[in-house]
């Protein structure tokens, strides 16, 4: 079964049409997001009323577009602002890993790589839940000794924050140990050599070594905080991130401004990926 | 420069600590004390397995417990069974720039919100649908068909939502096999079905572990397809989880349910990885 082998022509078309139809499976449900969009009418479905834009610059009832949306808009500063605290934080730590894992040899060093997996294989709504617990918990314990409400424990950003950083940080660790895992030892120690000291060396010829395989854990942990759902939903409070907020819509009833919504995203995303992708081959 | 290096590797040290520490352990170590106590009554709470017994004994949790494990067994197997042709497909049939177009299109899809993608299946299968217009256009139904809320469209939904995190390991193990090896296997007499049970599937053993466990955790842990997608029969067990924590307040009961959660996912990614004798570090890392 590789193009060396001979097969039999119809083998070859009916694999071709399986491979065919498997690329249709995926486009299909992005497509009609994407197509909907447009669709003159309030409900994102058959039949085709005429092309509009309104759901993206309409600024009148009943079709007020992405642009003119309050709660959409600032659903997506709060997703922005979640993402990039979660990027910024668990490649901070990822790094601090990959040294630690990378140069040392100490005792339990197995274990403690085994734990660092760990959040890979918990479900993310048992992240959360688990995360929620413990933060009432200690806000409960505080209140008991001191009289003193900690706000910031009940939920709410911070906690969606630390929920998403809780497995996002093993995915950027793994980025980051994987480059690090390539680096010439010998160059530090030339630098080394030429009298540097170890601060210096590491900062002026490992981490700009590192730099590619940090911004694109920033990127990967950037989008993956923007996505995130499961985590999210148990930990939320009052200000909703963009998929909190889009799924407390789509449970309502769904107009074509969700599908504007969600194309905004698709093209965000992808132009992200698609960055990351170049980025990477040619670094 | 012995005591710089200490200090430098219990700086490096600490951020590890405290994460795996105060985001993991000690909330997940909270979960299993918060599960294991009864509330006699206000602010009086006594240990006891009581909220066990419940999950144990209501027939309802329990139903809903097996199916989620059976169907998300059920949406691994699936996965494999749609993504190995197409990985086999990209790794070994196209070349060149087909193979990385085709490589590409399978990860676009998945950059982009489960959210969004489980809206698309929305879209397309409700009842004002567009299969159900195409399928009334066509004359193949002469009204509108519901194809959302059944277990099938849950299925499609999950399979779908999954799926690259198959295709992925597939391709990259796929193409670490050698062509001249499945010549050989051809050279030596073997017909197509046994160089592919001989020699594929062997060889590509290492993501077909990691494809499945990966498959079946996402499953297990899904909240958006099956409330979105499955209908009122199809309780998934991270349902009952979100309806005991913020519908109904009983942390006690949903923090059983949530351990519980966590102990049929850990059963099943170690015994997968038990039998196939690997560990989690060759699998994951």
């Amino acid at each position: 079964m590789i193009p060396t082998i001979p097969q039999s022509r119809s083998f070859r078309i009916l694999y071709g049409g399986y491979v065919a139809l498997f690329f249709l499976y995926l486009a299909l449900p992005l497509t009609v997001v994407a197509v909907f969009a447009f669709n003159d009418s309030q409900f994102p479905s058959l039949p085709w009323e005429g092309f509009t834009w309104n759901w993206f610059f309409g600024d009148e009832r009943p079709q007020i577009g992405v642009f003119h949306e309050r709660g959409i808009l600032r659903s997506v500063g709060t997703s922005a602002f979640v993402a990039l605290c979660v990027a910024i934080m668990s490649v901070c730590v990822g790094t601090t890993n990959a040294f630690l894992f990378n140069r040392y040899e100490f005792r339990g060093k197995a274990f403690l790589y085994v734990l660092m997996l760990l959040p890979l294989v918990i479900p993310g709504i048992v992240l959360g839940i688990s995360v929620l617990v413990f933060s009432s918990t200690l806000a409960n314990g505080v209140w008991d000794m001191a009289q003193i409400d900690i706000q910031a424990l009940r939920p709410g950003l911070l906690l969606v924050i630390l929920g998403q950083f809780s497995f996002i940080t093993t995915i950027a660790t793994l980025v980051i140990s994987a480059r690090l895992q390539k680096f010439d030892r010998t160059l530090e120690e030339a630098a080394l050599n030429l009298g540097a000291d170890r601060l210096t060396a590491v900062r002026t010829i490992t981490l700009p070594f590192l730099a590619p395989a940090m911004i694109g854990a920033v990127v990967v942990a950037f989008l993956m905080s923007f996505e995130n759902f499961n985590t999210t939903l148990m930990l939320v409070g009052s200000d909703a991130p963009l998929t909190i907020a889009m799924f407390d819509r789509l449970k309502e009833g769904s107009t074509p401004l969700l599908n504007a919504v969600s194309l905004l995203l698709m093209l965000g995303s992808s132009l992200l990926a698609l960055m990351l992708i170049l980025f990477q081959k040619r670094g | 420069m012995r005591s710089q290096s200490r200090i430098t590797f219990y700086l490096l040290l600490t951020p590890l600590v405290l994460w795996l520490g105060l985001l993991i352990i000690i909330p997940h170590i909270d979960m299993l004390l918060i599960s294991l106590r009864e509330r006699i009554s206000f602010g009086v709470y006594e240990t006891s397995l009581a909220q066990y017994e419940k999950a144990l004994t209501e027939p309802l949790y329990l139903r809903t417990f097996w199916r989620t494990a059976v169907m998300s067994v059920l949406a691994t197997a699936l996965t494999l069974l749609i993504a190995f042709p197409v990985s086999y497909y990209i790794a070994k049939m196209a070349k060149g720039r087909l193979q990385q177009v085709l490589f590409l299109l399978c990860l676009i899809p998945f950059y982009v919100s489960e959210l969004v993608r489980t809206f698309g299946w929305m879209i397309l299968l409700r009842e004002t649908g567009f299969v159900s217009s195409l399928l009334q256009w066509v004359g193949l139904a002469d009204r509108p068909v519901e194809m959302l809320y059944t277990d099938a469209t849950m299925m499609v939904g999950l399979v779908y939502t999954s799926m690259l995190f198959m295709v992925v390991p597939l391709v990259t193990t796929l193409e670490s096999l050698d062509d001249s090896v499945i010549e050989a296997g051809y050279d030596l007499g073997g017909s197509g079905l046994s160089v592919l049970r001989e020699i594929i599937i062997p060889h590509a053993m290492p993501g077909i572990v990691s494809g499945c466990i990966v498959v079946f955790m996402l499953s297990l842990g899904n909240y958006l397809t099956p409330t979105m997608l499955g209908g009122k029969d199809s309780l998934w067990f991270t349902e009952m989880i979100y309806n005991q924590f913020i519908v109904r307040s009983n942390w006690e009961l949903g923090a059983a349910f949530g351990f519980m959660l966590l102990v049929l996912s850990s059963v099943i990614v170690w015994g997968m990885l038990w039998l196939t004798g690997r560990t989690l570090k060759e699998t994951m890392g």
